[in-house]
């Protein structure tokens, strides 16, 4: 999987895109695009016209008209060509993953309670399926009950092991992946072959892929420019008996070919599919190719704090017991409080503690462990000798305090907004609703984050950063990252809320999510990614699933879908500039014979009238196949601002679209003037 | 300075001193602030209680254009019957007979959509009554139907997202009463006292110095000279239009009728800036659309002032340039900036004869109407222009790789959809109808309507060619002026030139429309640094060039073989 080949063209994939541009042949499946099914008539057309001209040489020779069926019939080969590569690297890239779910055994729990050996592909949604080290996981689901570390380095291509268990937000193990220790039962959650990845492989293959709206917007807008040419070339007729001009079948369909936007018609399902293959090259599986379009109109990011912005998680560096407290009984607080606390924040403190009093402490017998919510947060213990130690956020600790009717240390706030004040995070600790004192919890930032927050502001999209902390350390965050918004103390609620605010105000918004409690803002967003590693409500409700569970990724995401426009873009510019140099060298052509004057429009002082129709042709046929690869690579994306950017392609693509074909096609004229 | 440039310089800038002030009154009118003319109140008041208009209902796009189109509809059906039978009516002092039936078809569809293409002579084919109240009520309502189409556009972007687009009763009486009807008063009593014929009688005789008899046909043309002009409208008093001694008497009323059919066209841009209240979009709109004329306008003046090289090859010398066809009175420098003018606007008046230009300037003519939207006509030359805005605001929004948007709202598929029809029917009709044409001629010489086709055209070959071309795209662009050479008045034109009338009519004022409702119905999304802004010069140039393309790529074989053809003939 992490082989990502960079060749465009492994002889292997361009073998299989050469049979299907024979059998894309099929009118079926051409009319779907408009452009080229046009192009397909036109070549079935000079078929007859060269099999007419064995024996009646009035529509020019055998020779001319078999030359233009050929290369008319090239042209459509080509477009299918960039459809049929574009499909097959998105297929070798979905196969390669579906690889890893071939064929396994799966040890079935039976409703008897026995473990039947079966094949994976019998396992059904709600099946229950054991297993155990070194057992290869047959297919999707979630752990329902048990530990286990997992590589998961088939999918992710990361070889350090990541751990999976039942409940929290780490529950879903995917198929194709190995369990490296422990045991596991697990729940099957899709039916075969719905799973996401048969969805995305799905959406790489032409049948079944939808076209996006604004391919839809400008297939219309392609078959527009079709029609006209086709209304040009029709009323040419009349209009060269008037002028007592004969042209001939030949001229007609290659002066229509070369008019019509074949070049961003033969490569514009190519474009959409190789979007979504660089999706997957990023190793994200989309649900829908709009998903990709939809990310690059992205307003607004919602990123989580953790692992996004900040390395990993916050470590304890220090405990500030309240002034005139027991330093050491405070440290003890500590430590029994975070024994229930699985958070890597729990158990930093811990070591931290351990490090500080150089001695292990367990809990005493008898003691109830206080989980964290997210409505109280705060956690601890109430130990058998009745001391009830909690742990939390300031505010939450405080309201504790003084609910109990005790005054909340002066010094312990002050302490509380230094630290928050320095980015860090306070928690209090109290114990039988007294404040003890102050751990303090740090950030370290990831080193380039701030680079890339600005240039997405450059691309006009809002960072905002979801955290836990409290305002003031959400805001040094914010601040040192470069972060435009933050949502600080955030319960899930809260993230939903945002979202809606920012949909209401006409924006897109963007989230990643792994936990079940992100699964309905994921669904409000416009674009969701969840976490693979999420669980399963979290990866239905998102519109896009990150194998690499990296948060970072919507940042690739967005630039993804930015490219793909503009691919189409600048292409569509591209093709349509192209259509006035071959204007100059077919339209004088056509009636240079009739009216010599003309001939002062043949600006490229082309060999004759033959050779011009020829060498038109043969540019449009080739300039396809040459753009393939800005096709399949797509056009990259600058933060430019938009009107520079608008400038800089219509420069490149727009201008050098005007250029580009009167150079080819001097050049095609000298090599068939010497042929002819 | 050149006396001939600087006249023309002084007209224009006049123009503009007096458009753009008329350009934010307008916005206000419309937007139903405050203005100085708030003292016709209660008379549109009354107005609207006599034809039971409640002027508070509002109306969506769809309402907005079958109150157009139903309107439309009844003056169709007025004019042709008065037009027919105008005969038998009373105010026809000189005895003219009642139109053809294809005539007055013809007749009535040019002056109901705005073009006001002649099929026949003023002189001889109308009435007073019907010069009146058939050709000048249609050149007010006509014009008052574009003004009011546009300002349901305006309405569109005005607010965040809104279906009440106004309604349309009130804009179109606003545009005559406040716009329209004061404006030619003006203008009319301007040319009175410059001798534009005023009176009801019938002709006047006159003996000339040879000692020839010459019966010079008069009427009350000052006030229809005023609002075709206005208007947009461009049909002629009189047959040969402004080029006639009594509808365009001398340079003040030269100046006064170049003014009077620019002002509305420009004012119609910065009223729209104003009323959406983004500024700079009208002044972007505006250096566009005056661009586009300019680069029609210098060549015209270059190709005119040069002289016809088949004179120049017999030695002659042309030192004020190529004067067939034209005025001495206003040389080729005036002529060419009006033949310009009136074709980039579609008023489609003339002062000289277009089929006497060099074949350049025959091109520039052609190639003006088939844009059809620098500055264009009143109204529906915005219209136009939105329509390529929002092909331009799709392809330039991909290429930054967002979803395409114009002023907040999203142009998808339907707005594509759309806008490509709309900007494809142009070249669409033109070029089926002047195919039509040239079929008929080829294979049909000798049909036996009124003239012959065999007998059409004056000049055979490129000339002829352009001829039937132009007649077309005249038609296409609601203009209304003829290359003439053309032997028109006969059932094939008079019926082909009707449907293509009506075809460059309303179905481009629906679309542009139809657009802007769909896309103010939308949600609004705010501007964001990767929003691509439609208010700036890259993106005023991405505009040009998709006009400019989109009338290239369609025309280009069709001028190869008219004008290009002819002009490299004759300097070959």
């Amino acid at each position: 999987m992490k082989n990502k080949s960079n060749k465009l063209f492994e002889p292997a994939l361009v073998n299989t895109a050469l049979k299907q541009s024979f059998i894309k042949l099929d009118p079926r499946l051409m009319a779907r695009n408009p452009v080229m099914f046009t192009v397909e008539i036109g070549t079935a057309v000079m078929l007859f016209v060269t099999i007419y001209s064995i024996s009646n040489p009035s529509q020019g020779s055998f020779g001319y008209n078999l030359t233009v069926f050929i290369v008319l019939l090239l042209t459509v080969l080509f477009g299918n060509f960039a459809e049929a590569i574009a499909e097959a690297r998105g297929k070798a890239q979905a196969d390669s993953l579906r690889k890893t779910r071939e064929e396994t055994p799966a040890k079935i729990l039976m409703s008897n309670g026995k473990i039947e050996i079966r094949s994976s592909n019998l396992l059904r949604k709600g099946d229950v399926f054991m297993c155990e080290t070194g057992d290869t996981i047959p297919t999707d689901g979630e752990i329902i009950e048990g530990i286990a570390t997992i590589d998961e380095s088939a999918i992710t291509g990361e070889s350090a092991p990541v751990i999976r268990e039942s409940g929290g937000d780490k529950s879903s193990v995917t198929g194709g992946t190995k369990v490296l220790s422990d045991q596991i039962k697990v729940q099957v959650t899709t039916q075969p072959g719905e799973s996401f990845l048969d969805k995305m492989i799905a959406l790489v293959e032409g049948a079944s892929r939808q076209k996006t709206p604004n391919e839809i917007a400008l297939t219309i807008l392609l078959a527009g420019f079709t029609l006209v040419f086709i209304i040009v070339c029709i009323t040419l007729k009349p209009f060269a008996d008037y002028a007592n001009t004969p042209i001939t079948i030949a001229a007609f369909i290659s002066l229509f070919v070369c008019l019509i936007p074949t070049t961003i018609g033969g490569l514009l399902s190519a474009i959409g599919i190789a979007g979504m293959d660089r999706a997957l090259r990023a190793n994200v599986i989309t649900k829908s190719g709009k998903a990709v379009e939809t990310a690059g109109d992205i307003d607004v990011l919602l990123l989580d704090k953790t692992g996004t912005i900040t390395i990993g998680n916050r470590k304890a560096t220090h405990f500030y017991s309240a002034q005139g407290g027991d330093n050491e009984a405070f440290v003890n607080a500590c430590v029994l409080s975070s024994m229930s606390d699985e958070t890597p924040e729990g158990k930093s403190i811990i070591e931290l503690a351990t490090v500080q009093n150089n001695k292990i402490l367990t809990a005493p017998k008898g003691s109830t462990f206080i989980k964290f919510t997210a409505e109280t947060r705060s956690s601890g213990m109430d130990t058998a000798d009745g001391r009830r130690i909690r742990k939390g956020a300031f505010d939450s600790i405080r309201n504790i305090v003084i609910k109990a009717g005790n005054p909340f240390p002066a010094d312990i706030e002050e302490q509380v907004k230094l630290i928050a004040g320095n980015g860090g995070t306070p928690l209090v600790v109290a114990e039988n609703e007294k404040a003890l004192g102050v751990i303090e919890l740090q950030d370290i930032i990831k080193p380039g984050i701030s680079e890339r927050f600005e240039r997405l502001r450059k691309m006009g999209v809002k960072t905002v950063m979801v955290t836990g902390d409290n305002p003031l350390t959400a805001k040094f965050i914010a601040e040192k990252a470069g972060v435009d918004d933050f949502i600080a103390e955030a319960k899930p609620e809260d993230k939903m809320n945002y979202i809606k605010e920012e949909q209401a105000l006409g924006k897109l918004v963007a989230m990643m999510g792994d936990g079940t409690n992100d699964a309905p803002a994921l669904a409000q967003a416009d674009v969701g990614v969840a976490m693979n590693s999420g669980t399963q409500a979290a990866k239905e409700a998102g519109n896009m699933v990150d194998l690499d569970n990296d948060p970072t990724k919507l940042i690739e995401i967005v630039e993804i879908g930015k490219q793909l426009l503009i691919t189409r873009g600048t292409l569509t510019t591209f093709s349509i500039a192209n259509d006035v140099a071959k204007y100059f060298a077919i339209v004088p052509a056509l009636f240079i014979v009739a009216i010599p004057a003309l001939s002062s429009m043949n600006i490229m002082n082309l060999h004759s009238p033959e050779s011009a129709i020829l060498s038109a042709v043969i540019f449009n046929a080739l300039i396809i196949p040459l753009l393939i690869p800005i096709a399949l690579r797509g056009v990259s994306y600058k933060p430019i601002g938009a009107s520079a950017l608008l400038r800089r392609n219509i420069f490149i693509y727009g201008i050098g679209g005007v250029i580009a074909p009167f150079i080819g096609i001097k050049l095609i004229d000298i090599v068939v003037s010497l042929i002819v | 300075m050149n006396t001939e440039l600087l006249g023309i310089i002084v007209t224009y800038g006049l123009t503009l001193l007096l458009a753009i002030p008329l350009g934010i009154y307008l916005a206000k009118v419309f937007a139903g602030e405050k203005v100085w003319t708030d003292f016709l109140n209660p008379f549109e008041k009354g107005i609207y209680k006599l034809s039971g208009i409640n002027p508070k209902e509002e109306m969506n796009w769809k309402q907005h254009m079958k109150a157009l189109i139903t309107i439309n509809a009844v003056w169709l059906v007025y004019g042709f019957f008065m037009l027919m039978f105008q005969g038998y009516l009373p105010l026809n002092p000189d005895g003219n007979p009642g139109m053809t039936p294809d005539l007055s078809f013809n007749t009535v569809i040019s002056f109901v959509v705005n073009c006001n293409l002649q099929h026949y002579s003023g002189e001889s084919g109308l009435t007073y009554l019907t010069q009146h109240f058939v050709i000048m009520f249609l050149q007010f309502v006509s014009a008052a139907t574009g003004i009011a189409a546009a300002v349901v556009l305006f309405k569109a972007f005005r607010d965040k997202t809104t279906t009440n687009l106004g309604n349309f009763w009130v804009f179109f009486t606003q545009s005559i009463t406040r716009l329209l009807l004061p404006i030619s008063v003006v203008i009319a009593i301007i040319l009175a006292f410059n001798g534009t014929p005023t009176s009801y009688e019938g002709k006047d005789q006159i003996v000339s110095l040879q000692g020839d008899t010459v019966n010079v046909s008069r009427g009350p043309a000052a006030g229809m000279v005023a609002i075709k002009h206005l208007g947009t409208n461009g049909g002629g008093w009189f047959g040969v239009n402004a080029a006639h001694p009594l509808e365009n008497p001398n340079y003040v009323t030269y100046i006064t009728e170049m003014v009077a059919q620019v002002l509305i066209p420009i004012a119609m841009i910065f009223a729209f800036g104003w009323f959406i209240r983004r500024k700079k979009m009208a002044w972007v709109i505006f250096g566009v659309m005056t661009l586009g004329m300019l680069l029609l306008l210098v060549p015209t003046l270059i190709s005119e002032l040069g002289g016809s090289p088949a004179i120049s090859k017999m030695g002659i010398s042309q030192a004020t340039g190529a004067m067939e066809g034209k005025d001495v009175r206003f040389g080729p420098t005036a002529t060419g900036y009006w033949s310009t003018v009136t074709t980039i606007i579609s008023t489609g008046s003339v002062n000289s004869m277009h089929d006497s230009t060099m074949p350049l300037t025959g091109m520039l003519q052609l190639v003006a109407m088939m844009m059809n939207c620098f500055y264009g006509g009143v109204g529906v030359g915005l219209l136009n222009y939105f329509t390529f805005i929002i092909i331009a605001v799709f392809i330039s929004g991909l290429m930054v790789g967002r979803t395409p948007e114009f002023l907040g709202h999203k142009v998808e598929a339907r707005e594509v959809k759309i806008a490509s029809i709309i900007a494809l029917l142009h070249p669409f009709i033109i070029l089926v109808g002047t195919a039509i044409a040239t079929y008929t001629l080829v294979y049909f010489p000798d049909a036996a309507w009124a003239v012959k086709p065999a007998n059409w055209l004056n000049n055979p070959g490129f000339h002829g060619f352009s001829e039937m071309l132009y007649e077309n795209t005249s038609a296409a662009a609601n203009n209304g002026s003829g290359f003439e050479g053309l032997g028109d008045n006969n059932v094939f034109w008079n019926v082909l030139t009707g449907f293509v009338l009506i075809l460059g009519r309303f179905l481009p004022i629906i679309g542009p429309v139809a657009i802007a409702g769909l896309l103010g119905a939308k949600k609004y999304i705010p501007e964001s640094n990767g929003t691509l802004k439609t208010d700036t010069v890259t993106f005023g140039v991405m505009t040009f060039v998709v006009i400019v393309i989109i009338a290239a790529l369609a025309f280009f074989p069709a001028l190869t073989l008219g004008p290009l053809a002819e002009y490299f003939t004759l300097t070959r």
